[in-house]
């Protein structure tokens, strides 16, 4: 395939930037086992992975391999038919999903789910966790206080619409957007979030190339501040830029993992990718 | 005098209009802001209209309770026992699914009409509730002052109600919610808690109902378990739907348009139909507020006054 041809003499930034002087020592989102089945469909079959601070990770695999489902596994979107979810050294199972975020893990979806009738902005303050003009009752006795609170969010939210370069629609409803500037909505959102780790769903699907290169260099320059990533990507350029550690996903099954060159050059993989079996 | 009178007629009907936005404002935070189906809308009412009455209502003659409390600890007691309500029948139907939570509140709101009935120690069963005080009573014997005064005070609590709900729904507060109508798995992947929010949504729609009924009962001094039926629910939601929902001041206008057809219709077949047909007579005007429910839709399909 054209992508193996290409990343051959891709540049490894990454080696420069994952290096930081102090990290917690323990992994920061763990997956142990993890399966899911819909019906009589295996989507995910046992799937473990280590995310460590700090890292960016890549996962790569065919269409319905399973990727998204993990993701959702992850997110506490879709209850895991088993295995374990660990976050920051939390258990997961009993924890809600809409808890996932203010824990610092947030996720972009495959196929964007901007508010459409939110105007940008909005959609990205809507990424701002803890709130105090989010709780009813708050707004009866602490106005002056949100009031002053949401200002310096609308700033931050103008901020990050400028990066992704969307800040002249701020003020149009979402629902205009292109798919690819949904992607990068969606981005900006979840960065509203500070988080500590991020799952970004094929990313770079529709973005064009500029902006490509654009979002390959921010989300370095982030985990370079200490943000963790999880990819999903076809885009082989945006893996072997940003990932060290890749792991491949066929079948709902982890088929192998490792540093990204050796992985994408291993035969099972690239079998798994032209879709011939291997048994 | 005659133009006194039309002035107290007016002032009547426009507080009774209003005492309805009221209600028709909490069903727009319910449906138009959060999508919430309720069709117990009348019930919530009920609720606050007797809670307000054994509340307030002094010992006297005849009368049910005997507590004498300030009408306005009355509904303030009536919002909460209201809100409480709806909280309780919210979380009954936990998430709040569309169909779910129509079935329990039209259930809940029979439940509520049979008790009203039934438990006559506390309601006055059939007969009603009388002898509930009413505000500026002291000069109810010039009627034309006491239907003015009676409009400002309604005016304004409906514009205090509307405040504050405008300023609620231009909250973050609000946001979420619009989020949570727009896309409900984003909300929650961006960490808010989509139950909770309906939750509130719907408890603040409910206590809205409560202090509508309460205003009802005060505003009459005498409530009956027939005056809150589904035909009431009804009225209140052909007010949201004809306003446009989604816009509190929709909720209001549409409150006017609709309860004026119905004083209309009601002039017309008083004087049209014999006594003994009027209560037939008042199907006819059920049915004149279906059609024009009908029409505004047509014309109009997002109503009078849309959200944008
Ligand atoms: N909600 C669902 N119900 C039934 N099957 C599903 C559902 N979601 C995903 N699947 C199936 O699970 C498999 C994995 O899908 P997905 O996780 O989207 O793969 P990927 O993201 O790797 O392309 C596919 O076979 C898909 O059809
Ligand atoms: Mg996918």
């Amino acid at each position: 395939m054209q992508i193996y041809a290409e990343m051959k003499e891709q540049p490894l930034p990454h080696q420069q930037l994952q290096q930081r002087p102090t990290q917690p020592a323990g992994p920061l989102l763990q997956a142990l086992g993890l399966s899911k089945h819909f019906g009589g469909t295996i989507a995910v079959n046992h799937v473990s992975l280590t995310v460590m601070p700090g890292t960016i990770v890549g996962l790569v695999g065919p269409n319905g391999a399973g990727k998204t489902t993990l993701f959702d596994m992850l997110a506490g979107v879709a209850p895991p038919t088993a295995g374990r979810i660990v976050l920051n050294g939390q258990e997961q199972q009993q924890r809600a999903a809409h808890t996932r975020p203010t824990q610092g893990l947030a996720r972009t979806f495959q196929i964007p789910r901007p508010f459409s009738t939110l105007t940008l902005l909005d959609n990205v303050l809507l990424g701002r966790q803890q709130q105090r003009g989010e709780r009813l009752l708050a707004n009866l006795w602490a106005r002056r206080r949100i009031a002053r609170e949401e200002g310096a969010a609308r700033e931050r939210a103008h901020e990050l619409l400028e990066f992704v370069e969307l800040a002249p629609l701020a003020e149009q409803p979402a629902g205009v957007l292109s798919g690819g500037q949904r992607k990068l909505l969606e981005l900006a959102r979840v960065l509203m979030a500070n988080p500590r780790i991020i799952l970004l769903d094929e990313p770079a699907a529709g973005v064009n190339p500029h902006l490509l290169e654009k979002l390959i260099d921010r989300i370095a320059r982030l985990n370079q501040a200490g943000t963790s990533f999880l990819i999903i990507e076809h885009n082989m350029d945006l893996i072997m830029q940003l990932c060290r550690h890749v792991l491949v996903m066929a079948t709902g099954r982890l088929l192998c993992e490792g540093e990204a060159h050796t992985v994408l050059r291993d035969p099972r993989v690239i079998d798994a990718y032209l879709g011939t079996t291997t048994p | 005098m005659h133009v006194l009178g039309l002035i107290a007629y007016v002032s009547g009907f426009l507080s009774t209009a209003l005492m309805l936005g009221i209600a028709c404002m909490g069903l727009n935070m319910q449906w138009g802001k959060t999508g919430l189906f309720n069709v117990g809308v009348a019930g919530f009412m009920g609720i606050g209209a007797y809670t307000s009455a054994l509340l307030t209502t002094p010992a006297s003659a005849g009368a049910i309770s005997s507590l004498g409390l300030p009408i306005v600890v009355g509904c303030f007691g009536a919002m909460l026992v209201a809100g409480l309500g709806s909280l309780l029948v919210g979380a009954l139907t936990l998430r709040l699914r569309t169909d779910y939570l129509a079935i329990t509140t039209f259930g809940a709101a029979v439940m509520i009409q049979l008790v009203l009935l039934n438990a006559t120690r506390y309601t006055g069963g059939a007969l009603g509730f009388a002898f509930i005080p009413r505000p500026f009573a002291s000069i109810a014997d010039q009627p034309t002052l006491f239907a003015v005064l009676t409009l400002v005070l309604l005016a304004l609590i409906a514009f205090g109600v509307y405040s504050i709900l405008e300023q609620l729904v231009h909250s973050p507060w609000g946001r979420v919610l619009r989020a949570i109508r727009d896309d409900e798995t984003a909300a929650i992947s961006l960490g808010k808690n989509a139950t909770v929010y309906r939750l509130q949504a719907f408890g603040v729609g409910g206590a809205l109902m409560g202090l509508a009924g309460a205003l009802q009962a005060h505003l009459i001094g005498f409530i009956a378990p027939d005056d809150f039926q589904a035909s009431l629910t009804f009225q209140i939601w052909a007010m949201l739907v004809i306003g446009g929902s989604g816009s509190n001041a929709g909720a209001l206008l549409g409150s006017i348009v609709v309860w004026g057809i119905w004083s209309l219709t009601g002039i017309v077949t008083g004087s049209v139909f014999a006594a003994e047909d009027q209560a037939r007579a008042a199907a006819l005007r059920i049915v004149m507020i279906g059609v024009l429910l009908c029409v505004v839709l047509v014309r109009r399909p997002r109503g009078l006054l849309s959200e944008r």
